[in-house]
């Protein structure tokens, strides 16, 4: 780069690689300061703090009565479309809204014009019939170019469920800028840096890449550089030049929000996470803190009020979408701690006062707090994270052991267990297959046990009426390599479209040019399948079959090993079908060569997929939902959570790449006796899951009666927050019958 | 079948050799890993079939009849516990023996508590009433890390009318522990009516300060959740009619023993 070093800025700063090239990690590294003590130090919310956090309770409760507060329903959004917004312009330090005013929601039609249109009916706004025009007849949207390039075959397999919660009327989602950049260099170099990106592909066709990608990537990079200069006259409308980089912890603040806030102004992605950014502020804000610019307590106040802004991100979307992804998750997903490759612990000040955000605003469910967990990190740390979960339930954790080793660590998680270095790695987000479904194919021939519709092969239905073990296994083999097809061709489709007419612009500027890419595949009712193969081997199961001689329904006559016992005769089943799915994916050929990559993870949409799927041979009743993400079956686990994680430690990580999802629930008193004795005893149990090689588990420290309270009154609960598989939700914004689901679930509590 | 085992006082003998000389099964009712419950940690819990007390307020009544267990034998139980060691290695923890009351088999308790500890590496606990505390030789007590020891009641006559059975026994053993110099919790389950009376809560915490080897007293509130178990074997939860105590009597009952210069959770 030519441009003068902006020393002022970085003025104390270490000096390395960074400062010629993009290369945040390498700043970190020379530059963090870790802190191995307690949370002693913290301070408190400032009366500032709290009467700004407070004067938007009036909103929500609206919002929560509504289902939204307000929608900006006529002006498209961009980077640039909405005049600059506050909350309380006299006490804000962080300024910038998504629209003109506080949950006010935007209109992004680009993902689709039937998702915006159905969402403004559904909530009484009008739908203006100008735009209406535009996106149907003259700029067609992603979802226009799915539909035009879906198959029959994927078509039926969509309406079906057995392929479900496709992103192929929405954004995408799942992809992370790395928006420290924006701080740390300001806009101008990046944009110098975006440009020479680009030069270096002005020969008709660039070294190793075909035209076709070349030109691809020439009008991608142009978009990037457009989103760029936008990114900076949105900033200018709120009074900050942010083309140099940051001088000040608040600058800081605020030139990484306003990144983020771009990206979310033009981008309604399923899961918009943020990254890694806490040690990186860290290093802004300790700068100020030494030089006494800076107190604790107006660092805790720039962290919660950015943290307020995070919390008030709002997409539009449909009832539909709600139930599948229910309590408006926008999984602003913030990746905290682990441990460096040279073995110095990523924790800092600020890892702790973002935790800290919630005492001092209350629980919550977004930014989606997430610690890299691993053995090694400080103690002081360790306890905190405990603590924090016991009182608020609101973090999730995440192996740093298996992330380290295979990402690096600049890793952040995106949406709830996608692992990536920040801005060099990119996926495109493939929801998932539903192989309990599958597995009743198998057993229908390719029929569907709901509808009767021959959706999979007619691979010939079972015939006998005691189900065979090594019969059904063969069939089921064939439904899913069928399966594995059909999916990774809709996938295919989805993000060739989504590339096409719904480029992340701003997203992919803050990224390196060339990323590696996942197909991120996922499955559903993995716990249903192991455990209905389990029953077909050691009990007996007999089937039902209707006038049609469709089976719709089993009696299981004898006990069979469940998955959730740490029992191998049953775990083994679970761990062959994650290795078996796996491999059959990979066998067909990717978008952009994307990698492939699958998760075991359902979010909320366990109940809806459940819904979705008649009776299983393990005696599930049609209907019924899954558990959650790997979970084993409610009550299935009889031997306490400890033995329920240690199965789902078995799945391979190695064929799960994008991530293996756990939620434990357990009551205070199943931790210990004394408040100390809880705090460490769950700092043991992460330590215990992790060194036994788990990948994720989503803490909730619950009393049973205080959920049943919530769903009579839940006025009295607006902040309960709850963690389901991969994330975490307001408990009073799910519907009734997930409330039920999570009541339902397995409290492990001792006697 | 519950001859005392062969084992050199020392206790420091080779588990394979040990082991063969053994009798290797007992009745179990379940197992079950804990958090924070049943002693420090995360604990293998395994729970022993039969009891020869029958306290009012038991909340796990189908474990008083060993003929209600299931035949295990210790190489089976040593093997599903093996597979918690990397966990409990890195939480902290151990096994426990609970029930039932474990010293009702005390060559199979025993053996387990051997092999828990010097196989497998944990800590080790027995959580017992004591009542049968004459049968657990001094080699079983070396094998044991931590005793919970429930006092359910200071007054005899109170104990027999509480447990079918006498009080002695368990005071004695608590001696012989702290003779010892066996770590010991003490536990107490509080029962509005029953246990709560001042004299009584006094009594204990005067006897448990006495002994010196106390770490800790858990002063469990009493509770119905057992009541289902009860109805499950066609018995009716004896008290059934009781009151669960108040967080004010549970923390005067706290009180009481650290006044005696105990720590009580």
């Amino acid at each position: 780069m030519n441009s003068p070093a902006p020393t002022a800025a970085w003025h104390g700063f270490a000096e390395g690689p960074w400062c010629d090239t993009v290369d945040v990690r390498d700043f970190i590294q020379r530059n963090y300061t870790p802190y191995e003590g307690d949370a002693a130090f913290l301070a408190g919310p400032t009366e500032r703090t709290t009467a700004l956090w407070d004067g938007l309770a009036g909103a929500f409760a609206e919002e929560r009565a509504k289902g939204v507060y307000d929608i900006a329903y006529d002006v498209p959004s961009s980077i640039t479309a909405h005049a600059p917004g506050y909350l309380d312009r006299a006490r804000e330090l962080i300024v910038g809204l998504q629209t003109d005013a506080p949950l006010k929601r935007a209109i992004m039609p680009y993902g689709g014009w039937r998702m915006v249109a159905g969402a403004l009916e559904t909530y009484g706004y009008p739908v203006s019939a100008e735009l209406e025009k535009v996106f149907t007849e003259y700029r067609k949207t992603h979802n226009a170019g799915v539909f035009d390039a879906y198959t029959p075959e994927i078509r039926a397999a969509r309406k079906a469920g057995i392929v479900t919660g496709l992103p192929d009327a929405y954004g995408r989602g799942r992809i992370i800028g790395d928006y420290r950049r924006v701080a740390l260099y300001g806009v101008d170099r990046l944009i110098e840096a975006k440009r020479a990106e680009k030069e270096e592909l002005n020969a008709p066709a660039a070294v190793g890449r075909s035209p076709e990608e070349t030109i691809r990537l020439r009008e991608e990079l142009a978009e990037q550089l457009r989103a760029l200069d936008e990114l900076k006259r949105m900033a200018a409308s709120y009074g900050h030049d942010i083309s140099g980089p940051a001088r000040t912890g608040r600058e800081a603040v605020q030139w990484l929000y306003f990144a983020y806030l771009a990206a979310v102004k033009e981008q309604n992605g399923a899961a918009m996470s943020l990254g890694r950014t806490s040690t990186f502020l860290d290093i802004y804000l300790q700068r100020d803190l030494a030089a006494g610019r800076l107190t604790e307590e107006h660092a805790q106040e720039l962290i919660d009020d950015f943290v307020i802004k995070l919390r008030i991100v709002r997409f539009l979307r449909t009832p539909e979408y709600d139930e599948l992804f229910s309590g408006d998750p926008t999984w602003v997903t913030e990746s905290l701690a682990g441990i460096g490759t040279d073995g110095r612990p990523l924790v800092t000040r600020t890892s702790f006062r973002y935790l800290q955000t919630l005492y001092n605003l209350g629980p919550a469910p977004e930014p989606n707090m997430t610690v890299l967990w691993s053995p090694g990190l400080p103690r002081g740390f360790k306890e905190f994270c405990a603590r924090v979960s016991i009182d608020t339930s609101s973090v999730q954790y995440e192996s740093d052991e298996l992330l380290r080793p295979r990402f690096g660590d600049d890793t952040a998680i995106a949406c709830c267990v996608s692992a990536m270095p920040v801005g060099k790695q990119m996926q495109f987000f493939g929801a998932r297959v539903n192989v309990a479904k599958a597995l009743l194919y198998a057993i229908n021939g390719g029929r569907d046990e709901k509808s009767g519709a021959q959706v999979g092969p007619d691979t010939g239905a079972v015939t006998g009426d005691v189900l065979d073990h090594d019969e059904v296994a063969a069939k089921f083999d064939a439904q899913l390599d069928w399966l594995a097809g059909v999916y990774v061709h809709a996938l295919n489709v989805i993000h060739f479209m989504h590339d096409k007419y719904a480029y992340e612009r701003l997203e992919m500027a803050l990224h390196d040019r060339d990323v590696r890419r996942t197909m991120a595949c996922g499955i559903a009712g993995l716990a249903v399948a192991a455990d209905s193969l389990s029953a077909i081997k050691y009990a007996r199961v007999t089937v039902d079959r209707d006038a049609t001689g469709l089976v719709t329904g089993y009696t299981v006559d004898g006990d069979y090993p469940a998955y959730g016992n740490n029992d191998d005769r049953a775990d083994a089943i679970a761990v062959r079908l994650v290795e078996e799915f796996m491999r059959k994916v990979r066998k067909h050929p990717t978008y952009r060569n994307a990698e492939h990559t699958q998760s075991v993870l359902t979010i909320t949409s366990n109940v809806v997929y459940g819904r979705k799927t008649g009776a299983t041979p393990d005696g599930r009743r049609a209907g019924e939902p899954f558990s959650p993400g790997a979970n084993p079956m409610n009550g299935r686990d009889t031997h306490g959570y400890v033995a329920a994680a240690l199965s789902v430690a078995k799945l391979p990580y190695a064929d799960a790449e994008d991530g293996i999802s756990l939620t434990s629930t357990v009551t205070p008193e199943g931790l210990g006796r004394t408040r100390e004795e809880r705090i460490g005893n769950l700092a043991g149990v992460l330590d215990g899951y992790t060194a036994s090689g788990g990948f994720h588990m989503n803490v909730n420290v619950l009393d049973r009666r205080t959920l049943l309270d919530a769903m009579d009154h839940p006025e009295k609960y607006p902040q309960l927050t709850i963690r389901v598989s991969g994330y975490a939700v307001n408990f009073v914004r799910l519907t009734r019958e997930q409330q039920l689901d999570v009541v339902n679930r397995t409290f492990h509590h001792a006697l | 079948m519950d001859a005392a085992p062969l084992r050199p006082p020392s206790g420091a003998v080779t588990t394979a050799a040990a082991a063969t000389r053994r009798p290797a099964n007992g009745s179990l009712h379940s197992w079950d890993l804990s958090t924070g419950v049943d002693g420090p940690g995360t604990r293998f819990v395994a729970f022993l079939a039969g009891c020869p007390l029958r306290c009012l307020y038991c909340h796990n009544p189908d474990t008083m009849r060993m003929r209600a267990g299931r035949r295990t034998s210790a190489d089976t139980l040593v093997a599903e516990a093996a597979k918690y060691r990397t966990f409990i290695a890195a939480s902290g923890g151990g096994a426990t023996l609970s029930g039932g009351e474990p010293l009702l088999q005390p060559v199979f308790a025993g053996e387990l508590l051997h092999r828990f500890k010097h196989e497998l590496g944990f800590h080790t606990a027995l959580d017992t009433s004591g009542f049968l505390g004459a049968r657990a030789t001094d080699a079983l007590l070396a094998d044991t890390d931590l005793v919970l020891l429930d006092i359910k009641s200071w007054n005899r006559e109170l104990y027999r009318r509480l447990t079918g059975q006498d009080l002695a026994p368990t005071l004695d053993f608590a001696r012989r522990l702290a003779d010892r110099g066996t770590t010991v919790r003490v536990r107490f389950v509080l029962v509005p009516g029953l246990t709560d009376a001042p004299e009584n809560v006094a009594g204990v915490a005067a006897f448990a300060a006495s002994l010196g080897n106390v770490e800790q007293v858990d002063i469990l509130p009493f509770h119905r959740l057992g009541a289902a178990k009860w109805e499950a074997l066609g018995k009716r939860f004896p008290l059934r009619h009781t009151p669960v105590p108040t967080e004010a009597e549970t923390t005067a009952a706290r009180a009481v023993f650290a006044g005696h210069g105990l720590r009580a959770v």
